[in-house]
């Protein structure tokens, strides 16, 4: 456990004046406040430390104990875990299950050392701490795309409680899904939060996706690219016969109608695949297959 | 009239412990809406989860509401950039 220097974290000396802390903390909250750094865990987290570091700070009793034992805690260490055994709240709980799934619900999340230093004494400082709404939960779900080819049903466990989710087909990578009113209680009588679930999608497939649309490098032979014909590539759920004109030049795209990856929240419609070919020159050529090349160039060059 | 979408203003601040006239502010900012029923001043719910945002940048972080206006429209700015940046990273992985 680390000491945490509060006076540090908020810019101060240690012999700051009271209207110096809060003007300290109004000052560095506007900066890493969450509602103004969306999405942005690095903010959050020193908004956190700032929050801590007021709430002792800005009280005159936390910050005399800190001032006079803050700095050897941690030589009384053995002392305090045992307090804080006894009067935890069973915050820490509330861990959720399923597959590829993590949640971070709570906002305040103060330091082992505030902790151990204070116990359960936090709260209080705050005159603001209403209550209506429930709390929005954040949630990640890691799925590979052969998972989101089709739309699939989950439970999910959060907090506890199980949520059957249908996730469509054709998420996008990132996207985030709001299940209203599955988030935290709403008091009294206010609505619940709302679940945010954001989709992390990975790929390991051989296909690359944008948007509903697939592409894939298919190698092709030269008699083939030469001479026309078919062949039969592997799609996403399935294998296709793809017929070959005379004369393909290397690189060549070719476009698969329908053959892509499905539509988002559109069932039944599907994107396009995009194959673009990679036309192989023969090696380790036989003498006769040499003279034959050899025959070719030259009426090739009387020809052209 | 009960409707489970709407909230009185009334009530809404009871719980907040705000004065309603921060509430008429951010109208008159054009920053919230109100439903008036029989002359009675409704939020919508869906609205409270940015109405408590407005809250603490005011009561907290002491940002007048002029200053919660220019936040809010950089707010969605950042939100759209956000996903225009999603959108292209989508387009660049393999």
């Amino acid at each position: 456990m680390e000491f945490i220097d509060y006076y540090k974290v908020l810019e101060l000396n240690k012999g700051a004046a009271d209207a110096e802390i809060k003007k300290a903390y109004r000052r560095l909250a506007r900066k890493y406040h969450p509602d103004l750094n969306p999405n942005d865990a690095t903010a959050k987290n020193k908004f956190q430390q700032i929050n801590e570091a007021n709430e002792v700070l800005s009280d005159p009793e936390k910050r005399k104990k800190y001032d006079l034992h803050g700095s050897e805690w941690k030589y009384q260490e053995g002392a305090s875990r045992q307090e804080k055994k006894e009067g935890g709240h069973g915050q820490q709980g509330t861990g959720s299950s399923g597959r590829g799934f993590s949640a971070d619900y709570s906002e305040s999340d103060f330091s082992d050392f505030f902790a151990s230093m204070f116990g359960g004494e936090s709260g209080g400082g705050k005159g603001r701490h209403v209550k209506y709404r429930g709390q929005d939960f954040n949630a990640t779900l890691n799925l590979d795309l052969k998972d989101i080819y089709s739309t699939n049903k989950q439970t999910l466990t959060v907090n506890g409680k199980s949520i059957r989710l249908t996730i469509p087909a054709g998420v996008e990578n990132g996207q985030t899904i709001k299940i209203i009113g599955h988030g935290g209680e709403g008091v009294n009588g206010g609505p619940n939060g709302d679940l945010l679930i954001t989709f992390s999608i990975s790929n390991s497939t051989k296909f690359k996706r944008e948007g509903n649309s697939l592409y894939r490098d298919i190698d092709l032979n030269l008699y083939t690219a030469v001479l026309g014909g078919e062949v039969t590539i592997e799609t996403i759920d399935g294998e296709v016969k793809v017929p070959i004109k005379p004369e393909t030049q290397n690189n060549t795209k070719v476009r698969l109608k329908g053959k892509g990856f499905p539509v988002y929240k559109k069932e039944g419609e599907f994107g396009d695949l995009y194959v673009t070919w990679q036309i192989k020159i023969p090696t380790s050529l036989s003498e006769k297959e040499k003279e034959l090349f050899k025959e070719l160039s030259k009426s090739q060059a009387n020809g052209k | 009239m009960e409707n489970e979408h709407l909230i009185t203003i009334e009530e809404f601040c009871t719980h907040y412990g705000i004065e309603p006239s921060f509430i008429h502010s951010l109208v008159n900012f054009g920053l919230v809406e109100i439903t008036i029923i029989e002359e009675t001043h409704y939020l919508m719910k869906h609205q409270v989860i940015d109405i408590e945002k407005m809250i603490r940048m005011h009561y907290d972080l002491d940002i007048n509401i002029e200053g919660i206006e220019a936040i809010s429209h950089l707010l969605q700015k950042i939100s759209d950039l956000q996903e225009e940046l999603t959108f292209l990273k989508n387009r660049v992985r393999n």
